[in-house]
C-alpha cells in the first residue's frame, strides 16, 4: 500500500539531497589530486635536501698552512682565527680539526706509518659541512685574508644551490597546499549556500517546528563530510599512478640503493596521503557548520 | 500562558515598495490563561497572522513586551526558543508541509525532532491520521493531496506531539462544513485536555457555533476582548 514507506529516521528533515552531490566530490577530487602531487613534491624535496646535506657533496675541507703562525693583526694563531670564522658562519656546521692521530691515519698509506717523524711542515686540516646555501669562494677569500695560503676544498659548490632550490620547491608546494585548502573551503561554502538557498523553505519550516541550529547544521555537515571525504579519496587514488610514474622517472637519480621505483617515494608520503581525505573531511565539516550556522542567524 | 503588553509590530518593506513600512499591530495588550481558548477574528489584513507569528516566535515585536509560558519572550535564548517551539503546535495559513516528505513523515516531524522512539511515533501518527481521516493517504506527498487534505495533514502535524499551546491560522479555510466540524471537535477535545488554544478565523458562523472568548482585531488594533 505504501509507495515508499516511512523515511529512515536518519533523513527525517528531508535534507539529504540538499548539497550538490556530483559537483562537490568532483571538485574536491581535483583539488586532492593537486594536493597529493604538492605533498609528494614537498616530502620528496625534503628528502632530497636531507640527502644532499648528509652526503659527501656537502663536505668542506680546509687546509691551513703554518697553523701556529700569527695572523696579520698578530693576535691569534692562524688556525684559531680560521676556526673562529668557520664556527661563526651559520652556513657551516660540524667544524672539526683533525687530530694528530686522524692525520696519521689519513696520510700513512702514502707517507708511511709515522708521519710526524718525517718532520714535514704539515698544514692543519679542518673538516666541516655545508648546511645552507653559501658561496665557497667568498669563504675562501675571507680565510686567505687571515691566513695566506689557506685552501678551501668544497665538494659542495652545488649543494648550496640545491638546498636553495629544494627550499623554494618546498615553499611552492606549501603554498599550493594552502591555496588548495582555501579553495576547497570556498567550494564547500558555495555549495552549502546553494543547498541552503535551494532548501530555504524546508529549513524555515523545520526551524519553526523547533529544530535546533545544531540539528540543521549537523545534517548539512554530515553530508558535506561524506562528499568531501569520498571526493578526496578518489582524487588521492587517481594521483597514485602519476606519482608512480614520476618515481619511475626519478629512479636513475636516486643512486644504487633504489631498486624499485616506489621505494624512492618518501616513506612519509605513505602516511601523508591517507591523511588527505581526512583533512578534506575536516574542511568540509567545519566549513559547512560555520556556513549553515551563520545563515540560520537570519531566521528569528 | 500568553501575555501581550502594548505590542507593536512594524514590517519594513523592501526598497521600491509603495509604502515604506506596514504597521501590522499597534499597541495590542491581552492575556490568555493556561488552558484557555480564544477565537482571533478580524477582516483580512487586520493583523491576525502577525499576532500569531509573535506567539510562535517567528517574529519579534518592534515594541512592547510578550510573555510566553511565564517567560519574557525577549529574554529567551536561541536554544530555548527552539525547545519552546516544540511545545507550540502551529497550523499555518499556507500549511507549510515539506514537499519532499510523504504525509506520514510530515506528521512525524515534530516527534522526530523531539527524538521520540519510532514505535511511539508510529502509534501517535497513525492515531492522528485516523482522526483527520487520512490514514489511507499516509504515503502521498503534499503535491498529490488536495488543499483540504494538505490542511488536515498540517493540523495533524500541529497536534501530534500533544503541544501545550495550539495556534491555528484559518484552519478551516479549505475544509467543508463536515471536516470543519471534525476539526473543531479535535481542537475542543485537546483544549479540554489542557492545551491552550488560539484559532484565527474570519468565519463568524464557526465562531457562533463554538462560543468562546474572542479577540477582535481591526487594522492592527485590538477592538474586542471578551
Ligand atoms: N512579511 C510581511 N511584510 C510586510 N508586510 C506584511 C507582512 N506580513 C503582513 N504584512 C502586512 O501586515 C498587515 C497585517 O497582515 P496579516 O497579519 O497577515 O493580517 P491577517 O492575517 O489578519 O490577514 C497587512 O497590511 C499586511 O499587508
Ligand atoms: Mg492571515
Amino acid at each position: 500500500m505504501m509507495a515508499e514507506g516511512p523515511r529512515r529516521a536518519g533523513d527525517f528533515l528531508g535534507l539529504r539531497a540538499a548539497l550538490a552531490d556530483r559537483l562537490l566530490p568532483v571538485l574536491v577530487a581535483a583539488m586532492s589530486f593537486l594536493a597529493a602531487l604538492a605533498l609528494a613534491g614537498t616530502l620528496a624535496s625534503a628528502e632530497l635536501a636531507a640527502q644532499w646535506q648528509g652526503d659527501a657533496a656537502a663536505a668542506l675541507t680546509i687546509q691551513v698552512p703554518q697553523p701556529q703562525a700569527t695572523t696579520a693583526s698578530g693576535q691569534d694563531t692562524r688556525l684559531d682565527a680560521v676556526l673562529a670564522v668557520l664556527r661563526a658562519n651559520p652556513a657551516v656546521a660540524d667544524t672539526h680539526q683533525l687530530s694528530q692521530a686522524e692525520m696519521t691515519r689519513l696520510l700513512s698509506p702514502w707517507l708511511g706509518a709515522d708521519v710526524t717523524t718525517l718532520g714535514l711542515p704539515l698544514p692543519a686540516v679542518i673538516t666541516a659541512r655545508w648546511v645552507r646555501p653559501a658561496d665557497p669562494a667568498a669563504l675562501a677569500q675571507t680565510l686567505r685574508q687571515l691566513s695566506p695560503g689557506t685552501l678551501v676544498q668544497s665538494g659542495a659548490i652545488w649543494a648550496g644551490r640545491v638546498a636553495a632550490l629544494t627550499a623554494s620547491l618546498q615553499a611552492c608546494a606549501a603554498a599550493v597546499l594552502i591555496i588548495v585548502a582555501l579553495v576547497a573551503a570556498a567550494v564547500v561554502a558555495v555549495a552549502t549556500r546553494a543547498g541552503l538557498a535551494q532548501r530555504r523553505e524546508t529549513i524555515t519550516i523545520v526551524h519553526g517546528l523547533g529544530a535546533l541550529d545544531s540539528d540543521i547544521a549537523g545534517r548539512f555537515a554530515a553530508r558535506a563530510t561524506l562528499l568531501t571525504f569520498s571526493g578526496a579519496a578518489i582524487g588521492t587514488l587517481l594521483a597514485l599512478p602519476v606519482l608512480a610514474w614520476l618515481a619511475l622517472l626519478a629512479t636513475p637519480f636516486a643512486g644504487p640503493g633504489a631498486r624499485h621505483a616506489m621505494f624512492i617515494l618518501p616513506a612519509a608520503l605513505w602516511l601523508a596521503l591517507p591523511a588527505l581525505p581526512a583533512a578534506a573531511a575536516a574542511i568540509g565539516w567545519s566549513t559547512t557548520q560555520l556556513t549553515v550556522r551563520r545563515w540560520l542567524k537570519g531566521l528569528p | 500562558m500568553i501575555r501581550f503588553e502594548d505590542v507593536w509590530l512594524t514590517y519594513r518593506h523592501a526598497a521600491g515598495a509603495s509604502a515604506p513600512v506596514a504597521e501590522a499591530l499597534r499597541g495590542v495588550s491581552f492575556e490568555i490563561p493556561e488552558g484557555g481558548f480564544r477565537w482571533l477574528t478580524g477582516p483580512s489584513g487586520a493583523g491576525k497572522t502577525s499576532l500569531m507569528k509573535l506567539i510562535y516566535l517567528a517574529e519579534h515585536p518592534t515594541h512592547g513586551r510578550i510573555d510566553l509560558f511565564g517567560t519574557h519572550a525577549a529574554r529567551i535564548s536561541r536554544h530555548n526558543a527552539a525547545l519552546l517551539r516544540r511545545r507550540i503546535g502551529v497550523v499555518y495559513q499556507d500549511f507549510r508541509l515539506l514537499p519532499q516528505l510523504n504525509a506520514y513523515d510530515n506528521v512525524a516531524l515534530p516527534m522526530r525532532l523531539a527524538r521520540r522512539s519510532e514505535a511511539q511515533i508510529h502509534a501517535n501518527v497513525s492515531e492522528i491520521l485516523r482522526w483527520v481521516g487520512l490514514e489511507a493517504k499516509l504515503a502521498a506527498r503534499p503535491d498529490e493531496l488536495s488543499g483540504g487534505e494538505q490542511q488536515r495533514i498540517a493540523i495533524a502535524r500541529a497536534v501530534v506531539a500533544r503541544p501545550k499551546l495550539l495556534v491555528a491560522d484559518e484552519p478551516t479555510g479549505n475544509l467543508d462544513d463536515d471536516q470543519a466540524e471534525r476539526l473543531m471537535l479535535l481542537i475542543t477535545a485537546l483544549n479540554k485536555l489542557g492545551t491552550t488554544v488560539v484559532v484565527a478565523t474570519h468565519n463568524l458562523h464557526l465562531v457562533a457555533r463554538y462560543p468562546a472568548p474572542r479577540l477582535g482585531l481591526e487594522a492592527g488594533r485590538l477592538v474586542y476582548d471578551g
